[in-house]
């Protein structure tokens, strides 16, 4: 049963990218989730807090410590883009607010090539990038540790957000930002504070993706496009659904993976650059809002 | 002072519905040309055409077509420089494999193929609007430049991976110094960009605009909404595919799919919002920006710091410097160059007094 055992692999593996899709593609919702705005800038801080980090233990920082600092680093970052990004811009046009953060994505990436350079990194996070002994031999499965303890990381991550969400006061305060900035100012909600708070928190999950991916395929600057990457994520689960990510995500990444081994070799390869998004073109015209996106009602 | 219209009276409608109705703006506008199609390729070195104007002038043609995509149409669109690619891509091929193919006619082919390709990519957006549909214009700029670079038929089977476009001859004459380049571009642009101004003041243009502003409402009205959002679609790639033709045949010479990455259309987007979304002028004036900004950057670095720097802290500062100058006309002036020159021809016309 080679046939279907490598099938096995090629969708185990896939799932497993699409894991890392979806940590990107989080920070993305948590900040369209609070703020209306979509952070094109994600990908661009992604690789700027793993570049921090590495750069960090490279000066000389012990592990908590440069986690520490990046920690610090990106939360002072999402109060700078609050305060000179977003308070100017409050309650323009959704398209306004998205080129803001495509020029924010310039910034932050400029700024990583002059603090920390321009070399590719590498990231490690004490996790071995083999196979898990017990299931190669159990079950001839091949998959990496690092993988799995992503898989693990993103699901509680999910999880936790997605309570915060829905069962807290300050998570009801951030949806109803979301829904209307000038509504929300004027019933009281503290915008500035919750904005700030909001990227700050994108922030670290940004960390985080960035770790996992870094100690995957090393810190370089192709991690940028990592966040292009989790468009089609978002727009399969929704833009303002949590768990919609994370199977949007899986979705997303075995699809990818499938399709570049099944169809690829008949038109020559190289598919997964584009497939993810005529992917999510079909969802979109059967399902606009994304499986578990929120309607979209629009009022003439 | 000199710049009203006391003493101008016009006495018919066409005085009346003219692109410059003041005398001194018509003026203004036939100096620029004939100092554009006659002064400047005598005075201007090989340089200051083939690194400044050519390029200025084929990417304002393209942000033009970004303009009535993105700006009078509301269409928000990440592919343009997919439908460049089509364009330089089709141009090509219809030299190469039509004999005595014309090169103008060769140019306006492969605009249509490339408006072809548009309205493809731009049938989503009878379904999906904003974001959903940037990202869908992704999709086709990432699938159009896997095709062209995947399906060897495209570049003629050619192995060694870079064409060479083909000389470019127009009535028996070969056009191929820089000046006589030049002139070309410069021909082809004015009368397109000259096109674009009277669509944007028709019909089309309003029929655009209602589907901006609120797409709904314009079809309550009775505007044909998939056909309006098509044919928008199908110009504005019908000037990228021109622009793409010229960019490959008159500024790089080569015709390859690495020239045309999603860094390309971030960038016309880019010269659309400083220039000024939904303005003609705007797509000049964004382009001549985007283009020349490197250029002053590293100019002003010499200066300042009197040695040359290494090249990726400037290349960082270049980022930097531009992110930062998107999101300063965003909050200060989102309208653009455009609006910030309209503004100086009515402070003009007051001039000297001050209301």
């Amino acid at each position: 049963m080679a046939g279907f055992q490598f099938f096995v692999e090629v969708l185990v593996t896939g799932l497993l990218s699409g894991v890392m899709y979806a940590l990107v593609a989080l920070g993305f919702v948590l900040i369209y989730k609070a703020s209306g705005v979509f952070n094109f800038a994600q990908g661009a801080m992604v690789f700027f807090a793993a570049l921090s980090f590495v750069g960090f233990m490279e000066l000389g920082a012990p592990f908590w410590l440069a986690l520490l600092l990046t920690i610090g680093l990106m939360a002072l970052l999402g109060m700078g883009i609050e305060r000179f990004v977003l308070r100017p811009l409050v309650n323009q046009h959704e398209i306004t607010l998205l080129m803001a953060t495509i020029g924010l994505t310039f910034i932050i990436e400029g700024l990583a090539q002059l603090v920390w350079g321009v070399e590719v990194r590498r990231l490690d996070l004490g996790i071995k990038d083999q196979p898990l002994p017990w299931l190669a031999d159990n079950t001839g499965l091949f998959i990496s540790q690092i993988d799995i303890f992503a898989a693990v990381v993103a699901g509680i991550l999910v999880a936790t957000l997605a309570l915060v969400f829905s069962r807290t006061k300050v998570g009801r305060a951030l949806r109803a930002v979301a829904d209307d900035h000038a509504a929300a100012l004027s019933i009281g909600i503290p915008l500035k504070r919750i904005w700030a708070l909001v990227w700050a928190i994108a922030g670290v999950v940004a960390l985080v993706a960035g770790m996992l991916w870094g100690a995957r395929s090393g810190v370089q600057f192709a991690l940028v496009f990592v966040a292009l990457k989790a468009l089609p994520v978002l727009i399969i689960g929704g833009f303002t659904s949590v768990p919609g990510v994370i199977v949007a995500g899986l979705i997303v990444g075995a699809a990818e993976k499938l399709a570049e081994v099944y169809i690829g070799p008949s038109v020559g390869g190289g598919i997964e650059s584009w497939f993810p998004y005529v992917l999510a073109i079909l969802f979109l015209l059967v399902r606009p809002e994304g499986l578990f996106g929120e309607k979209i009602i629009r009022r003439v | 002072m000199f710049y009203r219209e006391a003493g101008q009276f016009h006495t018919n409608y066409g005085q009346d519905s003219q692109i410059f109705p003041l005398r001194q703006d018509r003026f203004a506008i036939l100096t620029l040309l004939a100092v554009a199609a006659v002064v400047v390729p005598y005075l201007a070195s090989d340089y200051w055409l083939k690194g400044l104007l050519i390029p200025w002038l084929i990417f304002s043609l393209v942000a033009l077509g970004q303009n009535i995509l993105t700006g009078y149409a509301g269409q928000l669109s990440l592919g343009s420089a997919g439908f460049m690619a089509v364009g330089a891509f089709a141009c090509y091929n219809f030299m190469l494999r039509v004999d005595g193919m014309p090169f103008l006619v060769a140019v306006v082919l492969s605009g249509l193929c490339a408006a072809a390709v548009g309205m493809a990519f731009g049938l989503p957006s009878l379904r999906i609007r904003g974001l959903y549909l940037a990202v869908a214009t992704l999709a086709a700029q990432f699938f159009i430049v896997w095709a062209l670079d995947k399906f060897g038929w495209f570049k003629n089977d050619d192995p060694s991976g870079v064409i060479t476009a083909q000389p470019i001859v127009i009535l028996g004459h070969l056009f191929d110094t820089a000046q006589e380049k030049y002139l070309v571009v410069l021909g082809i642009v004015a009368s397109l960009a000259l096109l674009a101004k009277n669509m944007a003041r028709g019909a089309t243009g309003r029929a655009w605009m209602a589907v901006r502003d609120m797409d709904v409402a314009a079809e309550v009205m009775g505007l044909p909404l998939m056909r309006t959002k098509l044919q928008a679609f199908a110009i504005s790639s019908f000037y990228c595919g021109v622009g793409g033709a010229l960019f490959a045949f008159a500024y790089l010479g080569t015709v390859e799919p690495s020239a045309f990455t999603i860094d390309l259309s971030f960038r016309i987007l880019f010269m659309i919002i400083i220039g000024g979304v939904g303005t003609i002028l705007g797509s000049f004036l964004g382009a001549g920006f985007i283009l020349l900004l490197p250029i002053f950057l590293s100019v002003l670095f010499h200066a300042v710091l009197g040695k040359a720097v290494d090249a990726s802290v400037t290349s960082a500062v270049e980022l930097i410097v531009f992110g930062a100058l998107i999101i300063i006309f965003l909050i200060v002036e989102p309208h653009g160059l455009a609006r910030m020159w309209q503004l100086t021809k009515e402070r003009l016309r007051l001039w000297p007094f001050p209301h």
